[in-house]
Order: structure tokens, then C-alpha cells, then sequence
């Protein structure tokens, strides 16, 4: 399967509306062969609803969507060529793991012997082997979750439609079964797409992500450009944290630029924004991005600033808050113009947590590519 | 005494007061069954000191014709109105869960009417129901039965109802999505997943129906014609003369017969099955 030739699924200008709600406005996007789509929102943003309508449980108010080259609009549920992980599983609570996995080809009349091989050859895809005869209630949330998993795929789909995959499983598994279904989708080709609020699941799993914000959507994108070029305000504060201040553009060249932001002082980058001039920006900074040293010392504590501050933009403050989170340790500093802007330091040694505290008058440093300036 | 361990604060079962609650109760409850039991074998002709053990009143109930008639009545219509008020009372539980539709309120108001209305007053609306229609009361058997059939699937249906109504409530919606998102048809996925999903509500209403139309009175009282005289009824007819161990006999035979049905009931679904529907 070659990516990016021929979309699998086309919506075209769909809308969807319950009574006055909006819940899906105009949306229109691609799905590629093969790819591993992710729907990231917050909730109520309307991207289950796509995907229910993708599924055939909802009918658009307006628009279109195709799937492999075919209208769907008056195709239902059960004749349509994708199918679903639901949130809650669904597993058939009064049949036993083969019976479940088995259901779907049982009722559309594939002989015993052929379901019996694609229920056991699915099973052994999503690592149920040994569990044939276990009832629902005698497994694990994520043991459920594998039985919806070899259900759907045993169907052998065009696209298999997941919602929420992750959202019941506790922080483990779910880091473990990111990398699964990752690994899953490659081996079986089949296009995935995903619904999710949690943007570690789709920064980790996505080759490509939808922003969904308002029934609209925000920016699609692979998950790291995702991350480093955020399109508009919304993404960036959505996907990942982010320090976000506001700004005039007083300089915009094509090697370079300049922010002057009220509380921040002025932001030098080194290429372009091709803003309009004076016009109100956002600037956009991850809180990892800044280096964090004593003042006075001319040199950062931490190695990574042998990177001389030689065009670096400059900041000072006061550390107020203080998070340890084991990896990392986030400080909340104030600024001189009494802005909080947050840092995160890795902690590369046992000690590291204890070269800031509180009240500690702190330098911090960024390299002038490291600001995303933000038009909306 | 000494040498056992201390109650502790939840063992309330080996607590002394707490056992002879249990133990008053379970008399209260139980002892005038025992009784009407034990003085079915009593050889007496009266029902009031015990003369000796006898079979003789089961043999007599047995072959008390118009008493195995009205017994056999009572049977039937019970079988035929828990038959037929379980599929009303299903698919109007399944209506109202299911569907949106004008009026809702109302009618799901007015179908438990039946349960909240007094009997008394439903047996005379049904007097007048009928005697208004002309139903006709000299039909051939079963069919004579109809008007105390009819009258007891308006009032047990509702009950099927609310137990069927109260099960759909924790059902999964996704489970019914999920099988047609497989491939089934609205009729395989009710066939295949709601109705398992019911199936213990299905038993629970079935039995309450059953026992409901076995010893209902007032209504049949009502309803029921010289012809058709069911075993409630014909009870009070013997007991207005006396009460013989031959009532007895036959009430144990009931009482056996409907415990052994709701054991096998049980048996069938599994108690826990029946324990979740409420």
C-alpha cells in the first residue's frame, strides 16, 4: 500500500447538527491508504461524531463521505466496509472469547472451518492465544479491549474505527498498548482512525493528526510538526504545554524577526513570519525549549549551554513554583514584568532537582528558532 | 462460651437478638403455610385438632372433578397470559426505552394503571366490559377462558414491563452498535444481543406473571362465568361451607407446583441472573 495516492475515506463538507448544536462544521479531509489517522479534541468537540458518522451510527446534516471511492450516504451500519473499537468495548457479555471474535463472520454465513482459522489467526494478531474459552467477565479491561480489537480485525476491514481506545486503561498498559496498536496497524495494513483527547496517545500513535476544535478543524498535521509548528493558539496550548504571550511584530525580514511583547520584552527569531507588520502575534514557547541557569554566572548550569547565549533571547526572573516529576522538574517563574512563564528541566542527574528553589532569582535563555510566532 | 472469639461488629448472625428477628420473621411468614401443609394429611373433617396421618384428601381432591377442572382452568390461563404478556410487556419495555415518540409520557403512564388501580374496581370494569361487549360465554373450552385470560394479561403485562424496563436500563447501547457494525441486521442484533441481555428480566417477569394469574381473585371473580371456574374461586366457594383438608390438599398441591416451576425457574437463569434484574 502506497501512501498518499488514493484517500481511502473523503469527507466532504460534513456537517452535523443535533437541533441547534453544531457538532461538526464543514469539515472536509482526507484519510490515505494505510495511514494511522488520529482525531484529537478536547471533549464535546465534536470528533466522536465524525467518527460515528464514518461508522454509519450518525447520518451528516450536509456533506458527503466516501469510502473507497464509494458514497456512503445511504449505506447503514452493518453493510459498510469499516468497523469499530467502541469506548466501552462492547464485548457480547454472554459469549465466550470465540464466540465473540467469530460473531461477525457467523452471521454473514463464512463457513465453520474458515471462521474457525480467522478467529484463532486473529486472536493470535491482538496475543488472545489460550483465551478461547474465557467469558468477558473473566478478563481484564484490557483483555476485553484485545477481544474487540481481534473482532473487528478478524472482519479484515478497509478501516478500522477506534474510539477512545486507551482512555479506560490505567497509564501502564496504555503506554504499552500505544506501541501495540502501532505496531499492530503496521502488520496488518489496514487504515486506522482513531478518536482521542489525549495527545501523548496521538503524538505517539498518529502518522498523521487531526486538530479538532469547535467541529472544526484546527490544523492536520504529522504529530511533530504538530508539536513544533502548531498552526494557531488553540493547538499549540492543546498539544503539549506551552508558554503563550502576546505581541506586536515590529520586525519581519526573511532571515529575521522580532516580537515585542509586553511583560517578555522583545523576541528575536531568525527567519521570517511574513506577518503583517504590527500586527498582533502570539508568540508560542515549549516550556523545554528554555535553558535555565544562575544569573551572573555568564554560562548555564546545565551542559547543554556550550551553546554559547550568543543570539539566544535573554529573560530573567523568580522561580515561584516548583513541580518534580521524577524525568523533569517544571518551575514556575515570574518574570521581571510579572508574567509566570514555565520551564521544564530534565533531571540528567540524581541531583539536579536541587540547583533551584523557591524564590531563586533565576536567568533563562532560548535559541531565536525556538518561538513560534502565532497569527491567530 | 468463654473459649469462643468475639463477635465482631458486622457478624450479625451470631448475634442472639438479631437470630430471633430472623427467627420471628420466618415464622410469621411461614408458619400458616406449614400449618394449612400439615393439616392436609390430618384425618379429621375438621381442620382443627390433629387426629392421624391420612391420604385420604389428596385422593379426594383428585377426584373432586370440578376441583381438578377449576385447577386445570387456572393452569391454563396462567400458562396463556404469562405467555402473552411477556411478549406485550418485552416489546412495550423495548418501545418505550427505544423510541421517542409524542404522547411517551402519557403511555407509560397508563400502563402501569393496571398495577396501581384497585382490583376490586378492574374487576368490575371488566363486568361491564364484557356484559357491554355480548362476549360470548358458552364457547367451547379453552376458548371459554378468554375474557379471564384477557383480563389477566391487562394486569400482569404491565409488571412484565417494568421488570423487562428496569434490566434494558443497564444495557450497553455500543453492545447493539457493535453487532450491527459487524454485519447484523436490526433483527439479529435484538435476537443476538438485547435479548440475552433481557433474558433474566424475561424469567423474573415471567414468573411474576404466572403466579400473579394463578391466584388472582377479585378480578377472576368477576370475569369468570358458571363455566369457567378457576381454582381461587372454587376454593371460596368449598370454604363458604367448611374447610376441609381437602382444600388443604389441593392448596399444598399448588403450593408445590408453583415453588417447583420458580426453582427450576431459578435453576434455569442462575439466581444471579434474576438477583440483577432489580
Amino acid at each position: 500500500m502506497t501512501e498518499g495516492k488514493q484517500p481511502i475515506i473523503e469527507i466532504r463538507n460534513v456537517s452535523k447538527r443535533f437541533g441547534k448544536v453544531t457538532a461538526v462544521d464543514n469539515i472536509s479531509l482526507d484519510i490515505r491508504a494505510g495511514e494511522f489517522f488520529v482525531l484529537l479534541g478536547p471533549s464535546g468537540c465534536g470528533k466522536t461524531t465524525l467518527l460515528r458518522m464514518i461508522a454509519g451510527f450518525e447520518m451528516p446534516t450536509e456533506g458527503q463521505i466516501i469510502i473507497d471511492g464509494q458514497d456512503m450516504s445511504l449505506v447503514p451500519p452493518n453493510k459498510r466496509p469499516v468497523n469499530m473499537v467502541f469506548q466501552s468495548y462492547a464485548v457480547f457479555p454472554h459469549m465466550n472469547v470465540t464466540d465473540n471474535v467469530g460473531y461477525g463472520l457467523r452471521i454473514s454465513g463464512i463457513s465453520k472451518a474458515e471462521t474457525r482459522d480467522r478467529v484463532a489467526e486473529a486472536l493470535e494478531l491482538v496475543k488472545l492465544g489460550g483465551f478461547e474459552d474465557r467469558m468477558p467477565d473473566q478478563m481484564s479491561g484490557g483483555q476485553r479491549q484485545r477481544v474487540a480489537l481481534a473482532r473487528s480485525l478478524v472482519m479484515r476491514p478497509k478501516v478500522l474505527l477506534l474510539d477512545e481506545p486507551l482512555s479506560a486503561l490505567d497509564a501502564k498498559l496504555r503506554a504499552q498498548m500505544q506501541f501495540e496498536l502501532a505496531d499492530l496497524q503496521d502488520k496488518v495494513g489496514i487504515t486506522f482512525v482513531t478518536v482521542t483527547h489525549d495527545q501523548d496517545e496521538a503524538l505517539s500513535m498518529a502518522s498523521r493528526v487531526a486538530v479538532i476544535n469547535k467541529g472544526e478543524v484546527a490544523q492536520l498535521a504529522p504529530p511533530s510538526d504538530l508539536y513544533e509548528y502548531p498552526a494557531n493558539r488553540f493547538v499549540a496550548d492543546f498539544v503539549g504545554s506551552v508558554n503563550i504571550f502576546e505581541g506586536t511584530l515590529t520586525l519581519d525580514e526573511p532571515d529575521k524577526a522580532a516580537v515585542d511583547c509586553p511583560g517578555l520584552g522583545k523576541i528575536y527569531l531568525n527567519h521570517g513570519v511574513t506577518g503583517p507588520h504590527g500586527a498582533n502575534v502570539w508568540i508560542a514557547l515549549r516550556p523545554e525549549k528554555i535553558y535555565l541557569h544562575v544569573p551572573g554566572e555568564g554560562k548555564a548550569v546545565r551542559a547543554a549551554a556550550q551553546d554559547a547565549p550568543d543570539g539566544h533571547n535573554l529573560a530573567r526572573g523568580t522561580i515561584k513554583g516548583m513541580s518534580y516529576l521524577g524525568d523533569v522538574t517544571l518551575y514556575d517563574i515570574q518574570l521581571e514584568g510579572g508574567h509566570i512563564i514555565r520551564v521544564s528541566r530534565p533531571n540528567l542527574s540524581r541531583h539536579d532537582q536541587e540547583d533551584f528553589t523557591w524564590d531563586d532569582k533565576v536567568s533563562m535563555h532560548w535559541r531565536a528558532d525556538s518561538p513560534v510566532v502565532l497569527l491567530s | 462460651m468463654f473459649n469462643r472469639t468475639a463477635i465482631a461488629p458486622l457478624e450479625y448472625t451470631r448475634k442472639l437478638w438479631m437470630r430471633s428477628w430472623v427467627g420471628l420473621t420466618m415464622l410469621f411468614l411461614y408458619a400458616p403455610l406449614v400449618v394449612l401443609m400439615i393439616f392436609s394429611f390430618n384425618d379429621s373433617k375438621r381442620n382443627v385438632m390433629w387426629k392421624g396421618f391420612t391420604l385420604k384428601y389428596y385422593e379426594k381432591a383428585l377426584n373432586n372433578d370440578s376441583l381438578v377442572e377449576a385447577m386445570v382452568n387456572s393452569l391454563t390461563i396462567a400458562f396463556l397470559a404469562t405467555i402473552i404478556s411477556l411478549v406485550i410487556g418485552a416489546l412495550a419495555a423495548v418501545m418505550l426505552w427505544r423510541f421517542r415518540f409524542p404522547f411517551k409520557g402519557l403511555v407509560e403512564g397508563t400502563m402501569s394503571l393496571p398495577i396501581i388501580v384497585p382490583e376490586i374496581c378492574l374487576g368490575v370494569a371488566f363486568l361491564i366490559f364484557f356484559a357491554k361487549l355480548d362476549w360470548p360465554t358458552d364457547l367451547a373450552w379453552p376458548l371459554n377462558l378468554s375474557a379471564i385470560t384477557i383480563a389477566h394479561i391487562t394486569f400482569c403485562f404491565p409488571f412484565v414491563a417494568m421488570v423487562v424496563r428496569a434490566r434494558l436500563a443497564s444495557f450497553n447501547r455500543e453492545e447493539e452498535e457493535a453487532a450491527k457494525d459487524l454485519g447484523a441486521t436490526e433483527w439479529q442484533a435484538f435476537r443476538d444481543v438485547l435479548l440475552p441481555h433481557i433474558k433474566p428480566s424475561l424469567v423474573a417477569g415471567a414468573l411474576l406473571a404466572f403466579t400473579l394469574s394463578l391466584d388472582d381473585f377479585v378480578i377472576t371473580f368477576f370475569t369468570s362465568g358458571p363455566d369457567t371456574i378457576t381454582f381461587p374461586v372454587k376454593v371460596y366457594s368449598m370454604v363458604r361451607f367448611s374447610v376441609t383438608p381437602e382444600v388443604n390438599a389441593a392448596s399444598t398441591i399448588l403450593i408445590i407446583l408453583t415453588v417447583a416451576l420458580t426453582f427450576i425457574a431459578l435453576k434455569y437463569q442462575g439466581v444471579k441472573g434474576i438477583a440483577e434484574t432489580h
